[in-house]
């Protein structure tokens, strides 16, 4: 035809480095693989322990992540999922003081999540702020509730307990590691894979998407932009509250300020790193769950580096691998962009 | 065509926005299976008119009748619900998702809670056949051209069993054949009983296509009359409220010495691809030479580099026998360039900034503007007033912010800004785009009398009409490449319009 279509030579490039991308990280994971056997042999329990840790710690930065990428997908940057982790995880550690009751603890972290999210929703469809500024209010708002309303000793009844599955559990290596977790990784692993499938594969996917893309397209065939930010943007945030119980009711069993310490924006890293797709983040979230798992273990033993620098690590991950991916990755074209009908 | 029954009417519908009443008791009427052309000027109210039509703005009086059924129209869905399609001048399709699911997009095939893609692709294909619209379902719509992409918009609309076809400049960025091949699938589909509207501002392609034409004038509806009888003069009339030169009128050029030499030029775009490849190009003083192509064939790129917003890769630009092939915009500026961008709000003014600052951007450090490193703002202001009622902008004072314009008193102010220096070269990128007949006049008026005072003029434009009407010799673009330089005689529309769809003749 007579037109040169720039952006389609625009994507074969870009087909070009997915390709190199592709083949990088096949490589990258048949060397992880390699390296958990070589060192299983090596010494089996250490090992053990820390894949464990690994999963332990990326499963609030999935959770994060898929809160940034549903927020992302229909056009809403949420920069703060830091502050609805944090929230929900002080509210639902408080509730399960209150009450001793984990399940109403959990439920009311995440409802906390959510009415942030749907705050967020507010701010940058409704009033159409500066999204950025939006999360910043939201990560200030939370550091000085939680501050603020936190009293030191007050104890928790208990916190949520591993459920080995079966005979499953008593596999070597992945038993102990998969298979015997308390419930919040269980359903975090599992709404990874219910997410990518709403994502990619229904009706909802499929608009939440145009909405994040091409806003004014979805508009003109009827769908409403708004409603779809909101429910995005307001799920989001109540999978951030999961994050944050999980710190609270799962991880630790008890609150301290600022607890999240930086996670909500680790996880935004991982979402970009994971371009933008659940089972990407996954896998982000596991590189960093191991920087961090590698960060404890290094610490016990008798390593000629100062600790501090080993403490580093997961930090130092972030700013290499925005820095490397953050420019290659293609957000949502509309993400950030508030829109106007008409 | 016969005429049908009424499918559409509007009855006085009104709506007024903050400070403009941008539709004034407007009615218009259509038929099953005729083509409606709605002319008019920017900012006459079409489109006001038909986002009411389609659900986008509520009338604030008035009323919609679709179908012998007064209707309410609350949103886009309550006008497809009732057999209304719309073509948006800026297509409404995702770039990274396919051509089914753009189709699919709000009315979706679902089989047991998930998209059936399979059945959606069907569907596409049964459609493309059914009304000879050549698309891929499984094609990824940004790689596609736009000619492509707006059969796409048709079937998307065809797929909601749309009846009554809006379609918003649906020729705006076509060749004069993809315009024509657009006109056979329009007839085509009267023959299947549906109603088109067709929205333009060029007086040919109504004439062409349509059965009727309605004329809005400043947000009234000035007329209806069949096309049959009526000619372009009639309609210009009608649309602007006055009779209207349409061809410029200009004496022979009296090219003299090359000012302009471009050799070899090669230019690369942010992303390393190859934009202009290897480039040849003349023009002389006291000639227009006018580029004629498809947008994104390098046009844009070309006046960057010439102008010194672009660096280039190769090549050699020579301006009255001074190279400049690397100089910066303001050296660019001295030896005597004017420039009047594509793209007037970008960069063409500073919106914030008053009509006379805006005057003098191009020399403002210079005597008797500025005195050492102090701006003499009382001989800007001055200058300001002479050049507003010299260039007959029209506007309270010359202390105005150029972002209180209207489109073509914007330009007015770059044409004098650009025009009240000697130049020898005047670089004019789509002059007059999106502007009123009344100034489209003027500029061009001054771009002749710029030629005729011995500069040479290198004219781009999207309007094949308004390279034809004003150039003295005709450079085809395609592909990176001045493919042909017809001269005016022998540049006929349908010889130009085959070299910018990359054929050779």
């Amino acid at each position: 035809m007579a037109t040169i279509s720039t952006t389609g030579e625009a994507s074969i490039g870009q087909r070009i480095t997915e390709g190199l991308f592709k083949r990088v990280l096949f490589w990258l994971i048949a060397a992880i693989i390699v390296a958990i056997i070589i060192a299983y042999q090596q010494d089996a329990r250490v090992t053990t322990a820390v894949l464990a840790a690994t999963l332990r710690q990326s499963i609030p930065l999935i959770l994060g992540a898929l809160c940034g990428l549903l927020g992302e997908r229909s056009g809403v940057i949420n920069i703060g999922i830091e502050g609805q982790m944090l929230l929900a995880a002080f509210i639902g550690f408080m509730v399960n003081a209150w009450t001793g009751n984990l399940l109403l603890a959990v439920i009311a972290g995440v409802l906390a999540g959510g009415l942030l999210g749907a705050f967020l929703a507010f701010m940058s469809v409704t009033l159409k702020m500066d999204q950025i500024i939006g999360g910043t209010v939201i990560n200030i708002l939370a550091f000085g509730l939680t501050g603020y309303f936190y009293q030191v000793g007050v104890t928790t009844a208990g916190k949520l307990l591993p459920v080995p599955l079966g005979s499953l559990a008593e596999l070597p290596l992945v038993g102990p590691v998969l298979f015997n977790n308390p419930p919040i990784t269980y359903f975090t692993l599992l709404l990874v894979v219910v997410i990518h499938y709403v994502l990619f594969f229904t009706r909802w996917g499929l608009r939440t998407r145009a909405v994040g893309e091409h806003p004014s397209a979805a508009d003109t065939v009827g769908i409403n932009v708004y409603f779809m930010r909101y429910a995005n943007v307001t799920i989001g945030g109540a999978i951030a509250g999961l994050a944050g119980v999980f710190l609270t009711l799962e991880a630790v069993g008890s609150f301290e300020r600022g607890m999240t310490n930086g996670r909500g924006f680790v996880a935004l890293a991982v979402m970009i790193f994971g371009k933008w797709t659940p089972f990407g983040a996954w896998g982000a979230a596991l590189l960093f769950g191991l920087a961090t798992a590698m960060q404890t273990q290094l610490q016990f033993f008798d390593v000629q580096v100062p600790h501090q620098f080993i403490g580093m690590l997961p930090y130092v991950l972030t700013i290499v691998v925005l820095a490397g991916f953050g420019g290659r990755a293609r957000p949502p074209a509309a993400s950030g962009q508030p829109y106007e009908t008409g | 065509m016969g005429k049908g029954r009424i499918v559409l009417e509007a009855r006085k519908l009104t709506k007024r926005f903050p400070g403009v009443l941008a539709n004034d008791r407007v009615d218009l009427l259509i038929h099953q299976g005729e083509i409606l052309g709605l002319l008019g000027e920017n900012g006459a109210g079409k489109s006001t008119l038909m986002n009411m039509l389609y659900g986008l703005y509520r009338p604030d009086d008035g009323e919609i009748w679709i179908k012998g059924e007064k209707v309410t129209l609350h949103n886009p869905r309550d006008a497809i619900d009732r057999g209304v399609g719309m073509v948006h001048q800026h297509f409404q399709l995702v770039p990274v998702m396919t051509v089914a699911e753009n189709v699919m997009l709000g009315a979706e095939v679902i089989r047991n809670g998930r998209l059936d893609r399979r059945e959606a692709r069907r569907q596409v294909r049964e459609l493309s056949q059914k009304y000879h619209l050549q698309v891929d379902p499984t094609a990824v719509v940004e790689e596609l051209p736009v000619g492509t992409q707006q059969r796409v918009e048709i079937i998307k609309a065809l797929y909601r069993h749309a009846d009554i076809l809006i379609l918003d400049e649906p020729t705006a960025v076509l060749t004069p054949q993809e315009a024509n091949e657009l006109f056979q699938i329009m007839r085509e589909l009267t023959q299947q009983g549906v109603s088109i509207i067709f929205i333009t501002h060029k007086l040919k392609e109504v004439l062409a296509v349509a059965d009727r034409v309605s004329v809005m004038r400043r947000g009234q509806m000035v007329g209806s009359i069949p096309t049959q009888g009526a000619t372009e003069a009639s309609l210009a009339e009608m649309m602007v409220g006055r009779k209207v030169i349409l061809q410029v009128e200009k004496a022979e050029a009296q090219p003299a010495e090359v000012v302009l030499q471009v050799e070899d030029l090669t230019v690369t775009d942010q992303r390393g691809h190859r934009i202009v490849k290897g480039l040849n190009l003349e023009v002389r003083a006291g000639e227009i030479v006018g580029v004629a192509g498809v947008q994104g064939n390098g046009q844009r790129e070309l006046v960057e580099v010439l102008t010194g917003l672009r660096p280039m890769e190769n090549g050699r630009i020579t301006i009255a026998n001074q190279v400049i092939s690397h100089s910066s915009p303001r050296k660019i500026t001295e030896s005597g360039v004017a420039h009047i961008p594509e793209d007037r709000e970008k960069h063409g003014l500073v919106m914030a900034y008053s009509i006379a600052d805006n005057m003098v951007l191009n020399r403002y450090y210079q005597f008797p503007y500025a005195h050492s490193f102090v701006l003499d703002q009382e001989a800007i202001d001055a200058q300001g007033s002479r050049l507003v009622a010299e260039y007959d902008v029209r506007t309270p004072s010359a202390l105005t912010p150029a972002r209180n314009l209207s489109g073509g008193n914007k330009q007015k102010v770059i044409v004098a800004r650009e025009f009240s220096r000697p130049v020898k070269l005047l670089i004019a990128n789509q002059p007059t785009r999106g502007i009123d007949v009344g100034s489209i006049e003027f500029i061009h008026r001054q771009i002749v009398a710029q030629r005729d005072s011995g500069v040479a003029v290198l004219l781009v434009s999207a309007e094949l009409d308004e390279v034809l009407g004003l150039a003295d010799r005709v450079a085809v673009m395609f592909d990176g490449r001045i493919v042909k330089v017809l001269p005016i005689a022998e540049a006929t529309r349908e010889k130009v319009g085959l070299l910018m769809a990359g054929s050779e003749t």
